[in-house]
């Protein structure tokens, strides 16, 4: 029988803990505003999970892990066209290309990260389907969902005081004119450094995001990092001159389509 | 001849007057008046004051079951009927979770006018959307003690069993008193 509701009603949070505590096996669909995905359990313990439209397969993650050069990943579908993940896993395991335990723990931070991606859904619907596992050939992990909980938890309240802190991603940022704190003393990460080359007042914070392929949140917790340590300031764009025109207005109109 | 008062709560549309009517062996006593708020209109009619039923058990014993309304803006009535209560069903529809969490609280709030029995019946059992009662227990949060039992409020029989799960409950309590 198949467990459905919003999600308005009852959270993320609350059906993981379900799944848990009561060890459920199957696959829970979610379909909300930001998107649609499925997450798989066995024993109570998450063991995949897909966002429609982001799915990656294993010689991606390793790519992206460093594991796996461009080149040898292109040689790879090549040769093994057609073949699932985990024929693919075993083989490069085999014959010493890779170890076991990065293939499990690029899944492990695959799985999770897309797990935490989905617990900022708070509208949409659930569906979860008991018994059913449709992940054959796929590389599965097995992560406690005690770890997911608390952490998506944390991270939830972390988004929501960014969200507060930085509401806006269609802002620029720019360079302070004169920073707060003595430029000497900062240290700052690659993914700090990656944005800092992308900081024009030409360029929004989502651009910027786009450009580095950082996710809402990675580029506002970077972003409000910068303006924290006073290096970075928000460029407002210019107030827009409002016309009414027979009862609408020009800027509302120009917004609208981009200009 | 002894008899026990019993109160069926639970939210808005769970169960309770149909569970109540599903057993009682006189004509239920009924407050039910049409529904005349839009969002509401789940069902044409909701208790408003108080459903009354009764059963006689034996010789010996007689259960007197009172329903409570299920709506909040009635809830002036709860601590009224739950007075002298020795025992509480509360009634959930296993196939709206959007009403687990009122359902919780309902439970809590009687479990605060009263340290009596009581049993979590996981109602409308018999409908597609439902869902088991061992995951309504995990849902509510319910002690391992504390029984939640499927049911379905229009089959007697079913019924009988939530009502003779809570009277074990209720009488066992009362033979610990008793040799106390």
């Amino acid at each position: 029988m198949a467990l459905k509701g919003r999600l308005k009603d009852f959270g993320i949070t609350q059906l993981l803990n379900l799944v848990n505590l009561a060890r459920k096996t199957g696959t829970l669909y979610l379909e909300s505003p930001e998107g649609k995905a499925f997450l798989c359990f066995r024993q109570g313990k998450l063991i995949y999970s897909a966002l429609r439209g982001e799915e990656k397969n294993l010689l991606a993650l390793l790519q992206e892990a460093g594991k796996l050069t461009k080149k040898q990943v292109q040689i790879i579908e090549s040769n093994m066209a057609g073949k699932a993940d985990r024929d693919i896993a075993m083989m490069l395991v085999q014959a010493g290309h890779i170890k076991q335990r990065d293939v499990a723990s690029s899944m492990h931070q695959y799985v999770s990260g897309q797990m935490y991606h989905i617990f900022s859904w708070q509208e949409g619907t659930f569906r979860f389907e008991p018994g059913s596992l449709p992940i054959q050939g796929k590389m599965t992990v097995s992560i406690a969902l005690e770890n997911i909980i608390m952490e998506g938890s944390r991270r939830l309240k972390e988004w929501e005081r960014l969200q507060d802190e930085v509401p806006d991603l269609d802002v620029a940022l720019k360079f302070a004119e004169r920073p707060t704190t003595p430029l000497r003393d900062i240290n700052l990460t690659v993914e700090e450094w990656r944005v800092i080359s992308f900081v024009n007042p030409r360029n929004t914070i989502r651009r910027i995001a786009q450009s580095n392929n950082m996710s809402e949140f990675q580029i506002r917790k970077i972003a409000y990092r910068l303006l924290q340590a006073g290096l970075v300031e928000f460029v407002h764009a210019p107030r827009q001159a409002v016309v009414h025109v027979k009862g609408d207005t020009l800027g509302r109109r120009d917004k609208a389509q981009g200009r | 001849m002894q008899t026990l008062k019993i109160v069926v709560t639970g939210p808005f549309s769970s169960g309770k007057t149909e569970l109540i009517q599903s057993i009682s062996e006189i004509d239920v006593v009924s407050t039910e008046r049409a529904i005349s708020r839009e969002a509401e209109r789940i069902k044409e009619a909701t208790t408003v004051a108080m459903d009354f039923g009764r059963i006689t058990i034996d010789d010996e014993l007689i259960l007197y079951l009172f329903g409570t309304p299920g709506q909040r803006r009635f809830n002036f009535m709860w601590e009224i009927l739950s007075e002298g209560m020795l025992g509480f069903v509360v009634m959930v529809d296993s196939s709206r979770p959007e009403t687990f969490l009122e359902a919780r609280r309902i439970l809590n709030t009687f479990r605060n006018y009263s340290p009596v029995p009581y049993i979590v019946a996981a109602n409308k059992q018999d409908m597609e959307d439902a869902w088991p009662a061992d995951d309504l227990r995990i849902v509510l949060k319910m002690a391992p003690d504390v029984k939640v039992v499927p049911c379905i409020a229009t089959d007697r029989e079913s019924v009988k069993a939530v009502l003779l799960e809570l009277l074990y409950s209720i009488l066992a309590i009362m033979d610990r008193d008793e040799v106390e």
